[in-house]
């Protein structure tokens, strides 16, 4: 009884780990082109190298913020997609990717992956509500740098329903902004 | 014609979903779009059919005391399997289904096809049982999905792409579908 | 105060059952009675929290450690499948009149969804590297319990009286249950807006 019961065991976790070792550099190759894919579609007029960098952007954030600093052939900083999240999602957290001009302004913004209500969060996806962000000026030498729903004195019309999703990508954006700022202090403390 | 039938019994007279009223959780859950629907009925049809083969291959193996952690073994292989599969090769597909496909575990349909057909069936009618239950279980989610796609998208009632709208569209089908096959 | 929004996020705003849809088997299976409804209730509570918080000790200490979070899925079945099987027998011998109440109900609960649900979600959605990601997991698990023992009973509430009701023939059980449970989850919706 035992024994057939641990030969089933053993035979399916060979199987599964057989099919692992298959299907995991797929996998792992679906990460990177969602990954590049976002990349292109904040900076669509980049055509240099990148340079990841992994930063805290803020004191008690509990993961790290990628910031790949893009930069022209002759090594002036043309800008950066920065892989951000938030953990104040209506699931708990998503991840999207921010780009950014050499001063801090949003070229645009895309969605890595998220799973906010369908019909409501989920239109953080769509470009009336993504599309805001562009050309926001996101410079920690403003003073109001930090963005905000219209709900909270901000100038971000949030997504009808979908406050807190809208707050979330809100926060992720301001995450984004604090991360590419640090790693450009780091770099120009190095020279 | 006998083979036709056990083929399909799932689609019609024991549809999962309208009939049976079984795999509730993904009914409810995934049909925010046809596509969705659709590719949860797939990934639940290759699971049926793969583990209703195995167990009736393996019926005479496994002693009765301990079947159903067996059964369980079998089918949580094969849906592990089917996960790996679909993140790997359908992305978009492994982004909306998320949590429920490693649920199709508990998805009381294929337990239950295991224990009432494939335990005493031999491994090809087993075969047919799955595909046609899974067949069953697809046409139900694509069709749910494809209303819910409709009203809410096509037609702006936000009601039906959220919560609520699920269960709307499955009581109103459930009750149009006994209506049509009890005649007064 | 991160646990008690937490608690509050989960039994009403993301009410395990009207927004997560996990867990509808027994939602429409035994709530007919308000009785059999608060003790389904309990039992899911019970057992839920034991099994995130022993799913969640092996995910720490066994699957990440070995690089082997594929097994995850039958890992965690099997866990659930025993834990329910052992909560039956030591019930069994230790407290007959909580067997009693409660014995019906276990066998149901390892092929309810919400189970494996709840123990596979809190992996995905809590960092495992913070330190405190157990008791996060237990807190969170134990508060979507209880938003399911809450949205059962209320369901069964507006059952009892809908049986004497006269509804149409072919809506009448699962179809005139759904459309309550529908109309409940838009009440529920309401709750959205309090966060």
């Amino acid at each position: 009884m035992l024994l057939a019961l641990t030969v089933i065991a053993v035979v399916a976790a060979a199987a599964l780990a057989a099919v692992y070792v298959v299907t995991k550099p797929a996998i792992e190759q679906q990460q990177q082109d969602k990954i590049q894919k976002a990349m292109m579609d904040v900076l669509p007029n980049f055509k240099g190298t990148t340079e990841a960098v992994k930063v805290f952007a803020n004191k008690d954030d509990k993961s790290e913020v990628t910031v790949n600093l893009a930069k022209n052939a002759d090594g002036s900083i043309f800008g950066a997609a920065v892989e951000t999240y938030t953990d104040q999602a209506f699931s708990g957290s998503f991840n999207i990717m921010v780009g950014f001009d050499a001063d801090g302004t949003v070229i645009g913004t895309s969605v890595i992956s998220a799973a906010e209500t369908p019909g409501l969060g989920d239109n953080i996806k769509s470009p009336e509500f993504s599309g805001q962000f562009a050309k926001k000026q996101m410079n920690p030498k403003n003073s109001n740098f930090e963005l905000k729903v219209t709900k909270d004195g901000g100038e971000v019309d949030a997504i009808t329903a979908a406050t807190i999703s809208s707050r979330a990508f809100c926060d992720a954006v301001n995450r984004a902004a604090k991360a590419y700022d640090t790693v450009l202090k780091q770099k120009g403390a190095a020279k | 014609m006998k083979k036709l039938k056990i083929l399909f019994n799932g689609i019609l007279k024991e549809n999962p979903t309208f009939v049976l009223v079984l795999g509730m959780c993904p009914t409810l859950g995934v049909t925010t779009s046809a596509f969705n629907g659709f590719g949860m009925g797939i990934a639940t049809m290759f699971v049926l059919m793969l583990s209703n083969m195995l167990i009736s291959l393996l019926k005479n193996f496994i002693p009765d005391k301990v079947r159903i952690p067996a059964f369980i073994v079998v089918i949580a292989t094969f849906v592990s399997i089917v996960d790996l599969l679909i993140q790997g090769f359908v992305p978009a597909l492994s982004e909306s289904l998320g949590l429920f496909i490693p649920l199709i575990v508990v998805n009381c349909i294929v337990l239950g096809r295991a224990e009432a057909f494939a335990s005493k069936n031999g491994v090809f009618d087993s075969m047919l049982d799955g595909i046609g239950m899974g067949l069953g279980f697809t046409l139900s989610l694509t069709l749910i999905g494809a209303i819910r796609q409709l009203l809410g998208s096509g037609c702006d009632i936000l009601v039906f792409v959220l919560a609520p709208g699920a269960f709307f569209v499955l009581g109103f089908l459930m009750a149009l579908i006994r209506h049509i096959q009890q005649p007064k | 105060m991160e646990y008690i929004l937490m608690i509050i996020a989960c039994v009403f705003v993301n009410n395990i059952i009207l927004s997560q849809f996990l867990g509808i088997c027994p939602f429409l299976g035994v709530s007919n009675k308000l009785g059999t409804a608060l003790g389904m209730g309990v039992a899911v509570i019970f057992v839920m929290t034991l099994a995130t918080l022993v799913t969640s000790l092996v995910h720490v200490y066994v699957l990440v450690p070995m690089g082997i979070e594929f097994l995850q899925t039958i890992a965690f079945i099997l866990i659930i499948a025993a834990l329910v099987q052992m909560v039956e027998i030591i019930l069994k011998k230790t407290s007959p009149s909580l067997y009693q109440a409660l014995g019906i109900f276990l066998p149901l609960i390892t092929t309810n969804c919400a189970v494996l649900g709840v123990a596979i979600g809190v992996t995905q959605k809590f960092d495992i590297t913070a330190g405190n990601y157990i008791l996060q997991s237990v807190v969170y698990t134990a508060s979507t319990a209880l938003g399911f023992a809450v949205a059962i009973c209320i369901f069964a509430g507006l059952r009892e009286p809908l049986a004497l009701v006269d509804v149409p023939k072919a809506m009448k059980g699962v179809p005139i249950a759904l459309i309550t449970a529908g109309i409940l989850a838009m009440a529920f919706m309401g709750f959205a807006n309090l966060a």
